[in-house]
């Protein structure tokens, strides 16, 4: 029961934060990339002014999955590192919290450009 | 002092009247499933031609088309004086590798979308200045080459406005000539050549309204020079407006005082494709008035049920660095008149 | 054009003014409601998928709730790696919009594709150089403001 209210809201948070960056597309003239980097910053300031925490804890992967989420994860390692390590944690904390996602992008897309080939668009 | 050629402003008179003596065009397979596939002299399945890169593959659909239509006017490679050739990729790379094949002396263009009717003006003018007899006219154009170089890796998934165009796979060759045994499909008797107009245009993704005020330029001065008309002719067709530039040139024309009638219009980008076929606001590329000239057009000429046309391709001579840069899309059209004996 | 600080004359600016309305007028427009909705239950099903691997992590394979988080962006890579090699991702792009590239789905994709189509230019210069093309900005800016924080928050801790 529990776990089935966890997946409604990471469904509804995760759904909206979508959303929201559609509405960016059909309503600007901003191109993804552009829309990616706007929300992985957001992402990183909103974290550190502590609103994303709260919706981390609420929605799970809903707030998680989404780029937003990859910026709050950069700033809560920051913050631990330099809770752990001092001033020298502003540097190593955001990759070390982000490494898992950042390797296995890297891995996996080369290891799928080594076996498949791209082919056009039907 | 005047030129004896010159009419007008910027029209080119063709006193020798220079023959197309024969064309063909090589096209893609989404290309060989829309409606003009019967016009198409070989439909190319396999994307990659049995090459290993879409550029070579794109070279290979130029070099298919050269090959094919001077075999169709019956004469080898040592009988043609000169080759003009253009793509779209950088450096031209596909019209180089291909004319490394031919082994004829080779001028490399780029008009863009343009390229097909600006070898034609140009190769109409060497062959009617008598400094070629036989000039080839080649370009080409390729989706999966096309998009990774001005857009996205093909297994990007991103979402294409409805305003985009789809570029065309294939390529179109037709070789003018002045020697009167061969064979006459149409001559060339005007060319209008264009100049760039830029209204300030930004979006890659709408090239149709960057390149139509071009487009109504290039049509207003040929009237202007020759003191033609619509009904001199019985089609004036555009290169690959799409559908958004396409209503736009109706619109620009009708400002003008020179209402185009749609049913005398054509535009190469929406007769390639059908609706159905999710290519959102038509086709584009160089490619595109290649192969529906030297396919579709050129039968028509064959089948004596064309008189006399307006060939207007039109050209946005923007670069992915242009772009980025945030500078705005230069559009450019260049016209030639095709008549049939009659 | 070549003059800096040249603005268009008055008329030529109205010139521009209103041929940017005619294509605006005669451009089809996306349908709004449809990519909304279509970015809402892809986004939110994505998102969904990754709670599913949190929970199977929690309760199946006696993670912690960090490494279950791990796990759940690691699978959801690698089963974007998959279908953008398989030639399914594009689609899904195509239909979604933003429900497909604002999930960490998106960020994949940006990494695997241009990565597949460069590999024609080589192992290095090819596969190696482009795989950051789409996705590096973002990796720039997220670290660049990670470190802003870190150093705010270093000196300044709150």
């Amino acid at each position: 029961m529990n776990i089935a209210v966890n997946l409604l809201k990471a469904f509804l948070v995760g759904g909206a934060i979508c959303t929201i960056g559609e509405l960016l597309v059909l309503k600007t003239k901003l191109t993804p990339a552009r829309i990616l980097v706007g929300y992985i910053v957001a992402g990183v300031f909103l974290s550190a002014i502590g609103l994303y925490g709260p919706l981390a804890q609420f929605a799970g992967a809903g707030a998680s999955v989404p780029l937003t989420g990859f910026g709050h994860a950069l700033t809560t390692g920051v913050k631990r590192a330099v809770q752990e390590i001092g001033f020298m944690g502003a540097f190593t904390g955001g990759l070390t919290n982000t490494a898992a996602g950042i390797a296995a992008a890297v891995f996996f897309g080369s290891v799928t450009a080594l076996v498949f080939k791209p082919r056009p668009k039907e | 002092m005047m030129s004896p050629n010159r009419i007008g402003q910027s029209t080119i008179l063709l006193p020798s009247r220079p023959r197309i003596a024969a064309s063909a065009a090589i096209a893609g397979k989404k290309e060989g499933e829309g409606p003009l596939s019967s016009d198409f002299d070989a439909i190319i399945e396999d994307d990659l031609f049995g090459e290993e890169t879409w550029e070579k593959a794109e070279s290979r659909f130029q070099f298919a088309a050269a090959d094919a239509c001077i075999r169709k006017a019956g004469l080898t490679g040592k009988q043609v004086d000169i080759a003009l050739g253009g793509d779209l990729l950088n450096q031209i790379m596909a019209s180089a590798m291909a004319a490394r094949e031919l082994h004829i002396p080779f001028l490399g263009l780029y008009g863009a979308c343009s390229t097909m009717a600006e070898s034609l003006c140009i190769a109409s003018m060497l062959v009617d200045g008598g400094y070629a007899r036989n000039a080839l006219c080649t370009v080409s154009s390729h989706y999966c080459s096309a998009e990774r170089q001005y857009r996205f890796p093909l297994e990007y998934g991103c979402q294409r406005p409805p305003t985009a165009q789809w570029t065309v796979t294939g390529a179109g060759s037709a070789l003018v000539s002045s020697d009167d045994t061969l064979p006459t499909l149409c001559r060339c008797t005007h060319a209008t050549i264009g100049r760039i107009v830029d209204m300030a245009v930004k979006d890659a993704n709408n090239m149709g309204a960057a390149m139509a005020p071009a487009a109504a330029d290039t049509l207003a001065r040929h009237f202007a020079d020759t003191g033609r008309g619509y009904a001199d002719y019985d089609l004036i067709i555009t290169g690959d407006l799409g559908q958004v530039g396409h209503d736009v040139l109706l619109t620009l024309m009708q400002e003008r005082g020179l209402p185009l009638d749609a049913a005398r219009y054509m535009d190469c980008g929406l007769a390639i494709f059908d609706k159905e076929q999710d290519v959102h606001a038509g086709g584009s590329g160089c490619g595109c008035s290649a192969v529906v000239l030297n396919g579709h057009i050129m039968r028509r000429f064959r089948e004596r049920t064309l008189h006399r046309i307006l060939f207007m391709a039109t050209g946005a001579l923007l670069s992915p660095t242009s772009s980025q840069q945030g500078g705005t899309i230069p559009g450019i059209a260049h016209a030639i008149v095709l008549e049939a004996d009659a | 054009m070549f003059d800096k600080n040249a603005k268009p004359s008055p008329a030529r600016q109205q010139q521009l003014d209103r041929y940017s309305q005619l294509v605006d007028r005669l451009s089809p427009k996306s349908p709004m409601l449809q990519g909304l909705l279509r970015a809402f239950w892809v986004g939110g099903a994505i998102c969904c998928l990754g709670q599913i691997f949190i929970e199977i992590g929690l309760s199946w394979l006696n993670m912690t709730s960090t490494a279950a988080s791990t796990f759940a962006s690691t699978m959801l890579v690698f089963l974007t790696a998959l279908l953008t090699g398989i030639g399914v991702f594009d689609k899904i792009g195509q239909y979604a919009g933003a429900g497909a590239f604002v999930p960490i789905s998106g960020f994949a994709n940006a990494m695997v594709s241009p990565a597949m189509e460069f590999r024609r230019e080589g192992m290095v210069l090819g596969l190696g150089a482009k795989l950051f093309t789409i996705a590096g900005p973002v990796l720039v800016w997220g670290t660049s403001a990670s470190v802003v924080v870190g150093i705010l928050y270093a000196l300044f801790p709150w």
